[in-house]
């Protein structure tokens, strides 16, 4: 069958399409460009990995993924498998679904995961398109996660075989129709083995290391990234205790995430922590650690990934960041794609813009995005 | 079987290039400035493919500097006329919103050294009109570069009109022929120029060889410095094999020309027409003539050209949308923009440029199949129905 492969340049995408092609599958190689390679009328090539910047000219410059040193490898990857490699330029896709969304998320002082939308409103929907006009059935990526089908023909999503790896927090909302079409050829092998095929085949990105931050935020510096980008819709605040004192001055609630200690700027005799963010009055509220746990939360876009929809309350284990043991809790849908989560035990930094997923056992059942 | 049909981006070498090149880097691997025997075969086997390049450009063979490329050909022409003329005063450049970067990036480059550069618009034919040099121009002018023919639309410039418009105030010439060497015949005389640019690649001769033509009695300063090669013109040892192998792509393009540039413009208008017939909202970019006889280049409504590029090299059809050395953008086409096209046509253009391995029945062919590809491009919503 033909089937297009998203080739990040990384091991993962790599070695997936390496084992479609052995198993003798038409693989077509495509990554998508996501940032601006050349200045204008100029030979100025960006440099991969640098730290974000504006040039002269004004355009940015990013990345640490899908770089173009990163499309390069995918090419020599591509090579060396023998099949097609196309780069497809998706900058203008990726700057409004990915980075204006992730820009207006911090504004709003909420914490965003991009991952999940270049997931769901790139890769399985633009670069699927691409896949569809090309005559391929399937479009695989290599993320670790693992797509079942059941006797009625429903797709279920599982998480990676290897479990420190999955990936199916930044899957959840692929809906039946784009699970119907997608791959994920590495899911049910762990990290050691997928590095154990790329070296078995000789492929040059078997010891590249694993990308780690955001892609377009290579330094990490999300607040000076959204200040460069919004700079309009970005102030200055106060830091306030939970009674309301005011406890000191801040530079924006984009320079915020709720948990987060370091960068408060205050001295206290114990440690404090961010509790809430307010951008309307751009209010940061802070607290000891003991006033993070929450139980409760609500969730929006709600997506149930196998169909039914949880109307009573279900038994679940709830992850509410990557990073994050799923706790055992009860969810059910409150409507209008809306569900509440209600945890055993209070669980620390519940944080608006990420996503709370539900799975039973390895099964995710659904998600949604965090109030 | 694949159809390649990117003849304006590269060639591939005829036979005939490739048995010299390679017997000529067996054989011929003396340095051409050297004194002894094994020099005087490298010499001999320059002087024969520069009289081989000089006999296709109507020029004499002392005026042949060849080079690496069109590229290069370009910032010796440019660059060298500018550092020749500083000294005069005249600090103005000329050049058109449609030439090829080589050309562009280098008066980009002088601009920023403090030239005034002047660039010539186009109509939306694709043309320059000579009363826009004659605004322009002025006795200060010290290099006027037209390119011959545009190698995303084919359309040809009226260079000689240009060149007597320029030289009557003073003004040197420079045209980059790399898209009509070999297509076309290429007088140097007749155009009237000073200095004109080719690219072997381009007329079925080896990558990284080229030549620049230098007017007898037209000074340069050449931008690279080193020894005294190609008459103190270009330094560096020169690649042999690959000069001889220009030579003999020249000879055999000389020989060919007229019969196979008919033969093409034959293949090139039944594709045009088929295609413009085919696909609904398809539309030519620039004037159906003067153009070279190989090239089409055509807006396809609704759909974008890197989609469709792809969708017929999957299907076994090699083409390019605008130049192959802005690949990688989706800015649209300097060419097509400059000639004033709605941004959405600039979006969906894709040039077919012909060549000699094309038949009747490829044409017939791409025809076929870019009919349906475009549907279902423009067919395609997002499975995920956010569109």
């Amino acid at each position: 069958m033909r089937i297009v492969v998203a080739m990040s340049g990384g091991v993962d995408s790599s070695v997936a399409a390496a084992l479609l092609a052995e198993q003798g599958h038409d693989v077509i190689g495509v990554s998508m460009q996501l940032y601006p390679s050349t200045r204008d009328g100029d030979n100025a090539v960006a440099r991969s990995g640098q730290a974000t910047r504006a040039d002269d000219d004004g355009t940015q410059r990013w990345g640490t993924c899908c770089t173009i040193d990163d499309l390069y490898d995918a090419r020599r990857v591509a090579a060396t498998l023998g099949i097609p490699h196309y780069i497809v330029n998706f900058e203008s896709q990726f700057g409004e679904h990915v980075v204006s969304n992730f820009v207006r998320e911090y504004v709003a002082g909420r914490t965003p995961i991009p991952c999940s939308h270049c997931n769901s409103d790139l890769k399985f929907a633009e670069l699927l398109d691409r896949a569809t006009a090309y005559d391929a059935e399937q479009l695989a990526t290599g993320h670790y996660a693992r797509i079942e089908r059941d006797a009625d023909g429903r797709y279920h999503l599982h998480r990676g075989a290897d479990t420190s790896k999955d990936q199916t927090y930044f899957l959840f909302s692929l809906t039946q129709a784009q699970l119907a079409r997608a791959a994920f050829p590495v899911g049910h092998l762990d990290k050691n083995t997928v590095r154990a095929h790329a070296h078995r085949l000789n492929l040059r990105v078997a010891s590249k290391p694993d990308s780690q931050e955001i892609c377009f935020v290579p330094d990490g510096d999300y607040a000076a990234f959204v200040e460069r980008q919004a700079p309009e819709a970005t102030r200055g605040g106060t830091v306030i205790s939970a009674e309301g004192r005011v406890l000191g001055t801040h530079g924006g609630v984009h320079r915020f995430t709720i948990g987060q200690r370091k960068g408060l700027g205050l001295s206290s005799s114990e440690p404090l922590y961010v509790l809430a963010i307010k951008p309307d009055t751009a209010q940061v509220v802070v607290g000891p650690r003991d006033a993070l746990g929450r139980t409760h939360l609500t969730a929006s876009e709600v997506n149930w990934v196998s169909g039914a929809a949880a109307l009573d309350w279900r038994t679940v284990s709830a992850q509410i960041r990557h990073r994050h043991d799923a706790a055992p809790a009860r969810v059910r849908a409150t409507g209008d794609g809306r569900a509440e989560v209600e945890f055993d035990a209070p669980q620390t930094a519940v944080t608006p813009g990420q996503a709370v997923v539900f799975y039973d056992g390895d099964e995710l059942l659904g998600g949604g995005w965090i109030d | 079987m694949r159809i390649y049909l990117d003849h304006n981006a590269t060639t591939p070498m005829d036979p005939l290039v490739a048995d010299r090149v390679a017997q000529a880097m067996r054989e011929v691997w003396g340095n051409a400035s050297s004194v002894h025997y094994f020099g005087q075969q490298a010499k001999a086997a320059l002087d024969e493919a520069r009289g081989a390049v000089a006999a296709l450009l109507g020029a004499d063979p002392s005026e042949i500097v060849f080079t690496c490329g069109g590229t290069e050909s370009d910032n010796i022409a440019i660059r060298g006329a500018a550092d020749a003329l500083e000294p005069t005063g005249r600090k103005h450049l000329i050049t058109t919103a449609i030439e090829h970067e080589a050309v562009l990036n280098t008066m980009k480059a002088l601009g920023r050294r403090g030239w005034r550069v002047t660039t010539l618009p186009v109509d939306a034919s694709g043309i320059v009109s000579p009363d826009r040099l004659r605004e322009a121009i002025t006795d200060d002018t010290a290099l006027v570069s037209v390119m011959h023919a545009n190698n995303e639309i084919g359309t040809m410039q009226p260079v000689a009109e240009l060149a007597a418009i320029a030289h009557e105030h003073g003004a040197l010439v420079h045209t980059d022929a790399v898209q009509t060497a070999g297509k076309v015949p290429v007088d140097v005389r007749a155009l009237g120029v000073d200095l004109l640019s080719i690219a072997g690649h381009k007329f079925y001769g080896p990558k990284g060889t080229g030549a620049l033509w230098i007017r007898r009695g037209v000074r340069l300063v050449p931008p690279m410095t080193g020894g005294k090669q190609e008459r103190n013109r270009r330094a560096g040892t020169e690649n042999v094999p690959a000069l001889a192998g220009l030579g003999v792509a020249a000879d055999v393009a000389g020989r060919k020309l007229a019969a196979e540039g008919a033969r093409l413009a034959a293949l090139r208008d039944r594709l045009e027409a088929g295609v413009l017939a085919g696909v609904a909202g398809a539309e030519r970019n620039g004037a159906a003539g003067p153009r070279v006889p190989n090239t089409s280049n055509i807006s396809i409504e609704r759909v974008e050209s890197e989609s469709l590029l792809i969708g017929l090299d999957l299907a076994g059809i090699a083409v390019s949308s605008g130049s192959a050395c802005s690949s990688g953008t989706l800015e649209p086409s300097h060419v097509l923009k400059a000639m004033g096209l709605p941004h959405v046509r600039t979006l969906g253009s894709i040039r077919f440029s012909l060549g000699a391995s094309n038949t009747d029945a490829e044409i017939d062919r791409v025809i076929e199949t870019l009919p349906p590809l475009v549907e279902k491009l423009r067919s395609l919503t997002t499975v995920g129905g956010r569109k």
